[in-house]
């Protein structure tokens, strides 16, 4: 657990933000509850953890008001919608948890905010599957990782640090060969010292295209084309031959930058590409994302529902529909005429724009362009108070600690009370 | 509050009652003597009804990532079986992969009142528990997977002693917040990491050096050593392989007298003879169980419908993949603690192999001879849904019913089996030690699976009928800790259950080399890694048992 080592200063902070979990982080918490990451900081857990704390009172249409009331007038709302959306779902297990009970008895469509790129991967894993790895597998055994898409190492600072320029049980950081499908690694991925990145350079909207004919290759299958995606065939041939010579050899991907239609595809590829290699010899892949805690809304969602996003309670039961039951969708068609926002974790993460009575449920110190119908701030899983939150593989679940007291509500405590209204 | 459960046909064996008219008393919870001039605030008239603990699922998987894996995996599954939020229940859905209020709900409406989750990862513990955490009625535990871990392989390869695995057993126990130990294709899982695809009881794990049989010997003596009342359970190797009868049979005699559960015998009982090159070891498990009273068993039974198989058998689930139905399918190698596989299957009548795994598991349950040994399981829902057990019950207590069953099937199966020559039917006492008394005895719960003075007050009514798969299916009244929450099959009230566990003693010296472990080769800090008990009660809903070790060491 977090270790308070002396007034305000915390050691072994796990951090929900990141979305690899790590657990080493020194944290200040000042006199004020302002929290400075100390040591082993990075701009994504520093830009999580030092957001200022911001003011404490709820919103009814920007006039403060008490909890109480905000909480009333949220029920009110929703009383009087006919189909309310509850979306979001940036919130530790017992904050999405709340806002699942919530939609249940509201008859509510649920969403998440990070949907769409959580969705690339959801509908591989529900028409295909995969095979996949956690990070300290690749610590431990990856002799060969492939980065799939370039701005691995931007999103997810500490990945090579903590996983890859490091000794592992089975293979030592100096054996490990990593080639980066895509584009060149920023200063962050280099090995630092070590050996100049490999770089098969391609446009990431190539990579459709790159994968099949790397999946191709895998299968031993006959390519005509000499070059794909400005990338040799020749070279893909090697690629294909490295990934079957290595002893564990890990793809690398986070679908929440492959911004194309059907970007799903591509990850399919990639994982029956990953499978092909599986016949003679290991090989995993590893989604990279998970940042805000975003993995812990599927999961909850799975185990109380069955479905792991976009869900509709309206008919009594709950239904799934990835398409259908979209945030976007819902509000730009006018479905749903009240949305309730969940946001714990980042402040910036503010409701789309919406011409329905919008209820907040966010951070505290998040600010609106136009106030919405009711905000009521709330503290920060990790920071504010305990709870648990998802790493990146799905199968970690950190538990966070609460480091400082400044009298906010979780989230989780403001939608029970919101319930208990209706 | 005093409640009367007045003139019921008692079945209790753990206190040998055999169908006896009693009368029960139930305060606070409990299953009280009759006090003496007590006024009596509420009397249930059980004339002709009849009366046992409520049953406990000593295996099934309810909780945990793999778990989450198939119900994320399967919407089409789900669709046609939604569970509908009323004012008591929350919406879910049912069938192979069940939401987790479905879960406790289905559960409590077949008189179910507890279940153990047989595969928790030390690293996934902490989903698992709030998985089941979010199981309303049942109380629940879980066995922690151990034995493709590398720190345990590097124990073994180093020599280390039994007085220190014992520790890192005990460890995990307290860490983790399990009440037994499971080890699932001893070393297994982590060889398949290493691409091995086989690996036999006396096989080498190619990079330790260790064999299956080491590990199962060294974790079935902590295990003992320990105290910990539930035997290593264990899923042996070479699970679905024709002929893993004799490595069942080899590993039942070189556990040499420890205790052992082996757990779905049903996959492990496979001999080779016939055109098919696929027979029943059946016959010779039994013997074999039968002559070892230091081994118990469930089934594992196989019925026949769509389902999903979910295993930490990484190594088998993928060189079963190719038969996938649907078409998909997911292995993961996880965190160096072990791994999961998850792959839909559809178990069909006029296959021959399926129709013989089926005559294969219920010639297990009728020839062990001692119903405290053997219990009644699907693993759901590798081999069925849980809610299956109705029909479960029904094939093992009718033998008309079961060879009717029996002459539908695919024909060479019929040949292949002796299943229509066996007479024995189960009696309502014997399923009662099955789900009941024997499974708490197992497990190592000692108020619970009874209805003497002083156990929990978990209690299922049944209606008798000719049919038993309608009388199991349905019963008149489940209560759950002296309340009553189904009345007529449906439920009536929610409760929340506790969690049981073990924590026996240890020398904490072994946090040193634990710790530098995770520093150096695992993502999480040990600290971070422990699950507290105010992680599972916190909530207000869940609470801890600890259940005593009578250390042996």
């Amino acid at each position: 657990m977090a270790k308070l080592i002396a007034p305000g200063l915390w050691r072994q902070v796990p951090s929900p933000f990141c979305g690899i979990g790590v657990d080493d982080l020194t944290v200040r918490v000042g006199d004020d509850g302002a929290v400075t990451v100390e040591e082993r900081g990075d701009p994504v857990t520093r830009a999580g953890f030092e957001q200022p704390l911001g003011d404490k009172t709820p919103r009814i249409d920007g006039r403060p008001v008490s909890l109480e009331a905000a909480v009333g007038r949220a029920a009110e709302l929703l009383r009087a919608a006919s189909l309310p959306l509850v979306a979001g779902l940036a919130a530790d297990v017992n904050g999405v948890r709340a806002a699942l009970s919530l939609a249940d008895r509201l008859g509510a469509v649920v969403d998440a905010a990070d949907s769409e790129a959580l969705l690339r991967n959801l509908l591989v894993l529900q028409d295909s599957g995969w095979m996949t790895c956690t990070l300290a597998e690749v610590k431990n055994r990856a002799d060969l990782i492939v980065m799939v898409g370039g701005g691995l190492e931007r999103g997810f600072p500490r990945f090579f640090e903590r996983h890859v320029w490091v000794d592992g049980m089975f293979v030592r950081a100096d054996e490990r060969r990593v080639i980066h499908l895509g584009q060149a690694p920023s200063a962050a991925g280099r090995p630092s010292p070590g050996k100049a990145p490999e770089v098969l350079a391609c446009d990431d909207a190539h990579l459709p295209q790159v994968l099949a004919v790397l999946r191709a290759l895998v299968k031993g299958e006959a390519v005509a084309a000499e070059a794909v995606g400005g990338i040799p065939v020749a070279r893909l041939a090697e690629l294909a031959e490295s990934l079957k010579a290595a002893r564990y050899g890990v793809l690398v991907w986070a679908a929440a930058s492959w911004n194309w239609p059907h970007a799903e595809l591509a990850v399919q590829t990639l994982c029956e590409l990953i499978k092909e290699v599986n016949r003679t010899t290991r090989c995993s892949g590893l989604p990279l994302g998970g940042k805000n805690g975003s993995q812990t809304a599927v999961q909850v969602c799975g185990w109380q529902s069955g479905y792991p996003l976009r869900i509709r309670f309206s008919r009594g039961i709950p239904e799934y529909d990835p398409y259908l039951n979209a945030t976007e969708r819902l509000l730009g068609e006018g479905e749903v005429d009240a949305l309730v926002w969940l946001a714990a974790f980042d402040g910036g993460q503010t409701p789309p724009p919406a011409e329905i009575p919008t209820i907040v449920v966010g951070r505290c110190g998040m600010t609106f362009s136009r106030p919405p119908a009711v905000f009521i701030p709330v503290g920060c899983p990790g920071i504010d108070h305990p709870g648990h939150a998802y790493r990146t593989d799905n199968v970690v679940a950190l538990r966070l600690y609460q480091l400082r007291s400044v009298g906010l509500p979780s989230g989780a405590e403001v939608i029970r009370a919101i319930e208990r209204r209706l | 509050m005093l409640i009367k459960l007045k003139g019921g046909t008692v079945y209790d064996p753990a206190h040998g009652i055999d169908g006896q008219v009693r009368d029960l008393y139930v305060q606070d919870g409990r299953i009280v003597e009759p006090p003496p001039g007590a006024r009596v605030d509420r009397e249930y008239d059980l004339s002709g009804k009849i009366v046992m603990a409520g049953a406990i699922d000593m295996h099934t998987h309810i909780g945990g990532g793999k778990v989450n894996i198939a119900r994320v995996m399967l919407p089409e599954d789900h669709r046609a079986d939604p569970q509908y939020h009323t004012e008591l229940l929350r919406s879910g859905c049912g069938h192979a992969a069940p939401s987790t209020w479905t879960t406790g709900y289905r559960y409590a409406e077949m008189g179910f009142t507890t279940a153990f989750e047989p595969a928790v990862l030390p690293i996934n513990a902490r989903q698992a528990h709030m998985e089941m955490g979010d199981i309303p009625i049942l109380d629940k535990g879980g066995y922690a997977m151990l034995g493709s871990d590398d720190f345990l392989l590097r124990m073994l390869r180093d020599g280390a002693d039994q007085k220190a695995v014992n520790d890192y057993v005990a460890w995990t126990l307290h860490a983790t917040q399990c009440i037994g130990i499971k080890v699932v294709n001893p070393g297994g899982i982590s060889a398949f990491k290493f691409n091995q695809r086989a690996l036999d009881l006396d096989e080498r794990h190619e990079y330790y050096g260790v064999t299956p049989r080491q590990v199962l010997k060294t974790l079935a003596t902590a295990v003992h050593e320990l105290g910990v009342p539930h035997p290593l359970h264990v899923h042996g190797c070479n699970l679905g392989v024709p002929g893993n009868v004799e490595t069942t049979l080899k590993t039942i005699s070189g556990i040499e007298g420890l205790p052992i559960h082996l757990t779905h015998i049903q996959f492990h009982s496979y001999g080779t003879e016939g055109d098919f090159k696929f027979s029943s070891g059946a016959a010779r498990i039994a013997e074999a169980v039968n002559a070892n009273p230091n081994v118990t068993v469930d089934v594992g039974q196989i019925l026949f419908g769509q389902t999903v198989t979910a295993s930490g058998d990484t190594m088998k689930q993928h060189a079963n993949a190719s038969h996938a139905h649907p078409k998909k399918w997911v292995c993961m190698d996880i965190e160096c603690d072990a791994g999961c596989g998850v792959v839909p299957f559809k178990y069909r009548d006029q296959n021959f192999v399926n129709a013989l795994q089926w005559a294969i598991g219920l010639e297990i349950f009728l020839l062990v001879d001692d119903p405290w040994r053997v219990f009644l399981t699907t693993d759901h829902p590798n081999g069925a849904p849980f809610t299956s057990y109705p029909h479960l019950i029904r094939l093992l207590m009718d033998r008309t019913f079961r060879n009717e069953q029996l002459s539908r099937l695919h024909p060479e199966a019929q040949k292949m089996t002796t299943l229509a020559s066996i007479e024995r039917e189960y009696s309502l006492y014997e399923i009662a030690i099955m789900t009941r008394a024997g499974a708490a005895r197992l497990v190592g719960l000692q108020d619970r699976g009874h209805l003497g003075p002083g156990a929990a007050a978990d209690i299922t009514v049944y209606t008798p009928d000719d049919d038993v798969e309608r009388m199991f299916a349905k019963p008149a009244y489940v209560f759950k800790d002296g309340e009553l929450v189904v009345k007529d099959g449906e439920i009536v009230h929610v409760t929340w259950g506790t969690t049981h566990t073990v924590k026996p003693d240890y020398d904490s010296a072994i946090e040193k080399p634990l710790a530098d472990y995770f520093d150096r080769y695992l993502t999480m800090k040990l600290d971070n890694f422990i699950i507290r008990d105010e992680e599972i009660a916190e909530d207000g809903r869940g609470s801890i048992t600890v259940h005593p070790c009578g250390g042996r060491g």
